[in-house]
């Protein structure tokens, strides 16, 4: 199967044909992809060099003049790096962008921790108004890189992985989508951890939420799961536990609830290896998650 | 009886000392208050084509201060070119007034960015004029005006290396040197920018004629800086 991130340059490529709004912001990776498209808009697909500082710059003066830029890194180069100019030279001057990432997490731990960035979601709920859409499929993440870029002058985020489900699902870049129904809690699988969370809740009678689209949180579909399911909560997310533990406590501040965020750990493992292997050292494969998430829902009672 | 009507009279670069005491209450400013006053006049009053009346013309020149610390001459400048109101001037850094120590670009009619953090300026106008010939706007100017110790930032650095070879022929920089750096530059200021491609001319930042000079010299297929030597900030 082709990566969420082999369906990156061509789709923006194509928007590229279609909208003269659009431009693209690199700073060296992922340039190749983008050859032919340089050609036929070698004033709209740029490439910086390395220089993460100046791609936010440059997407924001693209902005500044009405354009529409999407700018594409690593997610530790994309957002960690240059931080505060995503803060200022976006969110201060307001304007939009369309943020890009690969690498997520731990997409190659051989590459060690500088490459892993699993606190970018976190980072970017310090600051207002951003748009964050984790897709669990390369389908999904066509879809939404479609919208992302559609999206007025939005400050939107696409986190793309090479950890995937094996089936995309339909997604509309807001809703959550009920993917099964039970009566014992509630369990919210964001993105290329749904496959494992389906596995794990096997013959566990919770409900299943899958978040694509995880800023805003469509909180109005998880209040409404909590109504038939009751308000143990469990969060699955592919990047630092506990990042939407406080969005997920906001939504449900009405009732009395548990919420427990599991993710990414924030210790450094200071290990290699694979992305499987990481996935289960972090509890996130489908055996660690059934042991914990049963004996969290089965802890209230 | 003579009336004049702040709303519309014209006011010239002698004006500006008495616009600023709006702001600070004192006429008499150090050097380091002032250190972009003349270079800020001879833009607007000259260089620049931008006026109060065309603030969302694409065609329109842009200016971005980068160095937003000690704004008040940059207020005083838009106060006196009629972008914003000079009675906003009195106000100037109390909750109520769009008038900060470090401009917001949200509050500020005319303002092309909001800065303060140093070093944010000059990659924002690679943006800026990149956007503006990928669309075919090839006569607005971009112009970013950053200080000598601003140049501290590597961010600065990153803009000056990609926008020489990319010979973004539009945009102007204009340093603004009251030697302030700690550590001076070695080789100096214009060394760096001509090192990466650009086009230097180094001029007093109080002489007018110079300024204007510099700030029109022709240099096809390359970006162009002016480093406007003033006082030094300690002397």
């Amino acid at each position: 199967m082709d990566t969420m991130r082999d369906r990156f340059a061509p789709v923006i490529s194509r928007l590229l044909d279609e909208d003269p709004r659009v431009a693209v912001v690199l700073a060296e990776i992922g340039v190749d992809g983008f050859a032919d498209a340089r050609g036929r808009h070698p004033d709209r697909v740029i490439n910086v060099g390395i220089r993460e500082q100046l791609l936010i710059g440059t997407g924001a003066g693209l902005a500044l003049t009405g354009l529409r830029p999407v700018v594409h890194t690593f997610a530790s180069f994309l957002v960690e790096r240059p931080f505060e100019q995503v803060k200022l030279d976006l969110g201060h001057q307001g304007v939009g962008a369309v943020l890009v990432s690969a690498a997520a997490s731990f997409d190659w731990p051989a590459g060690g921790y500088t490459h892993m960035a699993p606190g970018d979601v976190a980072l970017l709920d310090t600051v207002d108004g951003w748009t964050v859409h984790v897709p669990g499929h390369p389908d999904e993440a066509e879809t939404l890189l479609r919208q992302a870029v559609a999206a007025d002058d939005d400050k939107v985020y696409v986190r793309l992985s090479v950890q995937s489900n094996a089936h995309g699902l339909p997604v509309d870049g807001a809703r959550l989508r009920t993917v099964r129904e039970g009566r014992a809690g509630v369990v919210l699988a964001v993105g290329p951890t749904l496959d494992a969370v389906l596995d794990a809740t096997e013959g566990i009678d919770v409900t299943v939420l899958y978040a694509t689209t995880v800023r805003p949180l469509d909180t109005a579909a998880l209040r409404r799961a909590t109504e038939s399911a009751g308000t143990d909560v469990v969060l699955v997310e592919p990047y630092l536990a506990g990042t939407s533990t406080a969005t997920v406590n906001d939504a449900l501040s009405h009732v009395p609830h548990r919420v427990l965020g599991l993710g990414v750990g924030r210790r450094e493992l200071r290990r290699y290896g694979t992305v499987e292997e990481h996935v289960a050292a972090h509890g996130l494969d489908a055996r660690s998650l059934r042991e914990r998430i049963a004996g969290f829902v089965a802890g209230a009672r | 009886m003579t009336i004049i009507d702040e709303g519309t009279r014209t006011y010239g670069c002698t004006d500006l000392p008495r616009l600023m005491a709006l702001m600070t209450g004192d006429e008499k400013h150090g050097p380091a208050a002032t250190s972009t006053l003349d270079v800020l006049w001879v833009l607007y009053d000259r260089v620049l084509r931008v006026e109060p009346g065309r603030l969302e013309d694409p065609g329109r020149d842009r200016f971005l201060l980068s160095k937003g610390h000690g704004p008040m001459a940059y207020y005083a400048v838009l106060a006196a070119k009629g972008f914003v109101p000079v009675d906003w001037l009195p106000g100037f850094g109390s909750y109520d007034s769009p008038l900060g120590h470090h401009p917001d670009r949200m509050l500020v009619p005319g303002a092309e960015i909001g800065s303060g953090s140093l070093g944010h300026g000059l990659p924002i106008a690679v943006g800026t004029a990149l956007g503006l010939r990928a669309q075919g706007l090839v006569e607005p100017r971009v112009w970013v005006l950053i200080g000598d110790a601003e140049l501290d930032e590597g961010s600065n650095h990153e803009a000056i290396a990609f926008a020489g070879p990319a010979g973004l022929d539009r945009l102007h920089t204009v340093v603004v040197d009251n030697a302030s750096a700690s550590h001076a530059r070695p080789g100096g200021i214009a060394a760096r920018f001509d090192a990466a491609g650009w086009s230097t001319v180094t001029v007093d930042g109080r002489d007018h004629a110079a300024l204007h000079a510099a700030f029109t010299a022709p240099h096809p297929g390359r970006p162009h800086v002016v480093v406007a030597r003033v006082e030094p900030k300690s002397a």
